[in-house]
């Protein structure tokens, strides 16, 4: 499960990355290991997607989604 | 004397880095590029208590210390080089109320240099809304640091900031976090190699990018008893470093910072809905585009032609009251025509950037790039290069300083490169006039030819940018990968002084930076279009006087005498009509005969300055070229109205008004002149649609505006890109104008 197949509304913890290739930068607005990630919106394109990790709102492309491992977290209400 | 203080400004963005630098220096700022490249330098004076200055750096937005573009790399370099004249004594870091974990982050960073750093939590208006509480005593014992709390909203915290930065003395500059920690040995061996040097430092040179100090990296890489990390174990080790430091900043905000979660939500979410939303998200943008566009092309009209009207008479002010000579002539129609020419883009710059500043500030310009992005993405585009490739329709020279916005270099370098291929306001006038002149009458579907050719023109514009966007996407080789990562801000308020700020130094900086260029080449032009060596060119008055005398007046100025004496003479009649009639048929007779004399006088000036830019050094010019716009169906005066308008397209029908000499350039008049010109070989009309078609096609493809030229040389630091547009459009031009000629001939 990738960040990338997540629905709208939908939340995860993030396990590791596929790729160490993953901008640094994505790591620096708080996409690590062990930190929540939640599926804000999709693009009408249906790319970009725009996520909220760590409580940062970023937008982020399908491609780079799909490097990100993470579970399910199926009680919205712990996060 | 006082020595300054030298600070730098260090951020993510969207913290309000910006509104603190202009708090804190007002107006007394100075914006340029770091000499070499084309990252922006804002930099500025701010006084302090007790009469100390600062000197204020702004250093360009970033999430870390860990750089991936120029902009970035700059800020670290500062940091990082303790020669450099601008390098801080104390960096103020600023952060977001909302975003402190993430903006810590970078805070730590710079602590680990061993630079005292203060800590600005800007944004302090938001707190209570978003249900934040803040223990900042705790938080400045914690971080070792001392903390502003700051609204640049409200104005408050400013003063506080000023003190801290008074007394940075007293600062603590020790470090934060100890990174060596993530890999004890490598650590240690640095250390051996280099003993002097600080290992975090060091290790921030190592895992740099970006083409960063390259010869202290050499000499890094170059040492041999270093164990040596692969790029992805370099990779790794920065992962950890930046777990390591969000580990630290955890701890501290366990206890210092609370926030409501309840609060937390709400508007931001409702926004998005719509303004991302499948249909209305692309309504509302589309409305947006429209205002700007109506803006920029019609609003700016009125002030457009208060300044052409301005100018134009300023330049007949000064050939009215200075005696006669080169000196008046390079002043009234050189120099003054030239500043004319740079100040009128002024209301067309500065409409854009209030909206572009206002979509920036409320945070809606990182959504339009999220809605748009999909589809510029198959170009060779990101999101990130639609407003300027929309802007380019109205005028070039604000969308190519729009891109800024594009951090990936690549991307803006291919968006500045294909904006001159979208429509701009100044190809209307020829459009429209050509259009007039040689599409035929009718209608297809309900809607004119004439309608359909203008539409069709701005879809090849269109078409012509993305499709070269696409083609330079394959042929630049670029270094840096880059991610399309852009943080989604909350939606705020604009500050009018941000807004107004970013106004006036973009047009300053078009004014000062492009408007030296266009003045000086359109000095050239001027020089060229009224000077000549020939003896025909000197001695025009008494040639062209000689040949009215003996052939009289050209056709088309004869008959517009004859037009314009029996309208008069209508006039006339009718206001004597019922005066004395006696007196009338004589006052009527005078009339005329003076009507008459000044006419003839009107036009003999007008054949002589037609006579003379023939002659001159463009027109020898214009004769010269000849041979090559004959396959495209121009004759020599097209060809002069064609080189002139390198200089500014808007220029071709001011151009072919004085070769035709008909005086005005009122687009009827001109037109019918245009509609008479002839083809002296087989006797047709000039332009007729073969012709005119490959006109309009050439318009449509050359770079012919020396303004767009000027700001693109500016904004890419090299002569190299806008020539490759002069000469790779007009060559594109000129052949589809070629075509176009040969298969519709």
């Amino acid at each position: 499960m990738t960040v990338a197949q997540l629905k709208r509304g939908q939340k995860g913890i993030i396990r590791e990355f596929t790729d160490d290739i993953l901008p640094i930068k994505l790591l620096e607005l708080g996409c690590l290991p062990g930190n929540a990630i939640e599926l804000v919106q999709i693009a009408p394109f249906n790319d970009p997607i725009y996520i909220n990790v760590n409580g940062c709102h970023i937008a982020i492309r399908r491609e780079t989604a799909l490097l990100i491992e993470l579970d399910i977290v199926e009680d919205t209400r712990a996060l | 004397m006082s020595k300054q203080i030298n600070v730098a400004l260090i951020g993510n963005p969207n913290t309000g880095k910006t509104s603190v630098f202009n708090q804190l220096t007002g107006l007394k700022q100075k914006v340029g590029n770091y000499p070499g490249i084309t990252v922006e330098k804002k930099e500025g004076i701010c006084k302090l208590p007790r009469g100390v200055k600062a000197h204020i750096l702004d250093l360009p937005g970033t999430y870390s210390l860990n750089t991936t573009s120029l902009d970035e790399s700059v800020a670290v370099e500062l940091l990082l080089n303790k020669n450099d004249k601008d390098h801080p004594d104390v960096a103020v870091v600023i952060s977001d109320v909302e975003n402190l974990k993430r903006n810590l982050l970078l805070f730590t960073q710079v602590k680990d240099l061993n630079i005292p750093a203060i800590l600005v939590i800007n944004m302090a208006d938001r707190m209570s809304r978003r249900g934040i509480s803040l223990d900042v005593e705790l938080l400045e014992q914690k971080l070792n640091t001392k903390i502003a709390i700051v609204s640049t909203r409200k104005g408050t915290g400013i003063d506080t900031l000023k003190t801290l930065i008074a007394e940075y003395k007293t600062l603590s500059a020790a470090k934060n976090v100890d990174v060596t920690v993530i890999a004890p040995e490598y650590f240690r061996n640095l250390k051996k190699t280099f003993p002097k040097q600080d290992l975090y430092k060091l290790w921030l040179v190592i895992t740099q990018d970006v083409n960063f100090m390259p010869i202290e990296k050499k000499l890094i890489e170059d040492s041999s008893s270093l164990g040596t990390k692969s790029k992805s174990e370099l990779k790794r080790l920065q992962q950890k470093e930046t777990i390591l430091r969000y580990q630290f900043i955890n701890g501290i905000l366990k206890e210092t910072y609370k926030v409501d979660p309840a609060a937390a939500k709400g508007f931001r979410a409702s926004v998005d809905k719509i303004l991302m939303h499948k249909v209305f998200g692309y309504l509302i943008f589309l409305l947006i585009l429209l205002t700007i566009f109506q803006a920029i092309y019609s609003w700016s009209e009125y002030p457009m032609d208060m300044i052409d009207e301005f100018f134009a008479s300023a330049s007949q002010w000064v050939k009215n009251t200075l005696p006669g000579g080169v000196f008046t002539d390079l002043l009234a129609e050189g120099i003054l025509a030239g500043i004319g020419g740079i100040v009128i883009f002024i209301p067309q710059i500065a409409f854009l950037f209030l909206f572009i500043s206002l979509l920036e500030e409320t945070g809606y310009m990182s959504r339009v790039v999220f809605l748009m992005d999909r589809l510029m993405r198959p170009f060779g585009l990101s999101g990130k290069s639609v407003v300027p490739l929309m802007s380019g329709t109205a005028c070039a020279i604000p969308a190519v300083m729009a891109t800024r916005t594009i951090e990936n270099w690549k991307e803006r370098l291919i968006t500045i490169l294909v904006i001159p291929f979208t429509t701009c306001s100044a190809r209307l006038p020829i459009y429209l006039i050509i259009i007039a002149l040689v599409i035929p009458e009718g209608t297809l579907l309900g809607l004119s030819f004439k309608a359909l050719t203008l539409m069709l023109l701005y879809l090849i514009g269109f078409a012509a940018s993305v499709l070269s966007a696409m083609l330079l996407n394959k042929i630049l080789k670029m270094k840096g990968r880059s991610f399309f990562v852009v943080e989604m801000p909350n939606y705020k308020l604009p500050l009018f002084k941000n807004v107004a700020y970013t106004v006036w130094e973009k047009t300053k900086s078009f004014v000062f930076g492009a408007g030296k260029i266009i003045l000086a080449i359109s000095i050239v032009l001027w020089f060229m279009g009224s000077n000549g060596y020939s003896d025909n060119f000197k001695n025009a008055d008494s040639i062209v006087a000689e040949r009215v005398q003996e052939d009289g007046f050209s056709a088309f100025n004869q008959s517009n005498i004859a037009d314009e004496l029996s309208a008069y003479q209508e006039i006339l009649k009718d206001s004597l009509g019922t005066g004395s009639h006696e007196a009338a048929p004589i006052i009527i007779e005078d009339a005329l005969q003076q009507k008459e004399d000044a006419l003839k006088q009107k036009a003999l000036n007008q054949e002589i300055s037609s006579y003379k830019l023939e002659n001159s050094y463009i027109g020898k010019m214009g004769k010269a070229i000849e041979p090559i716009v004959k396959p495209l169906g121009y004759d020599w005066k097209i060809g002069i109205a064609v080189l002139t308008s390198f200089a500014a397209r808007e220029v071709f029908v001011g151009t072919l008004a004085t070769i035709y000499s008909v005086g005005s350039d009122e687009e009827e008049t001109i037109q019918n002149r245009m509609a008479a010109e002839t083809n002296p070989k087989t006797g047709e009309p000039l332009f007729n649609l073969a012709s005119g078609i490959s006109l309009l096609l050439f318009y449509a493809f050359a770079m012919q505006c020396m303004s767009t030229l000027a700001i693109v040389k500016r904004e890419t630091n090299s002569w190299k890109w806008p020539l490759m547009q002069l000469v790779f459009m007009s060559a594109f031009a000129y052949i589809v104008a070629l075509v176009a000629y040969q298969v519709l001939k």
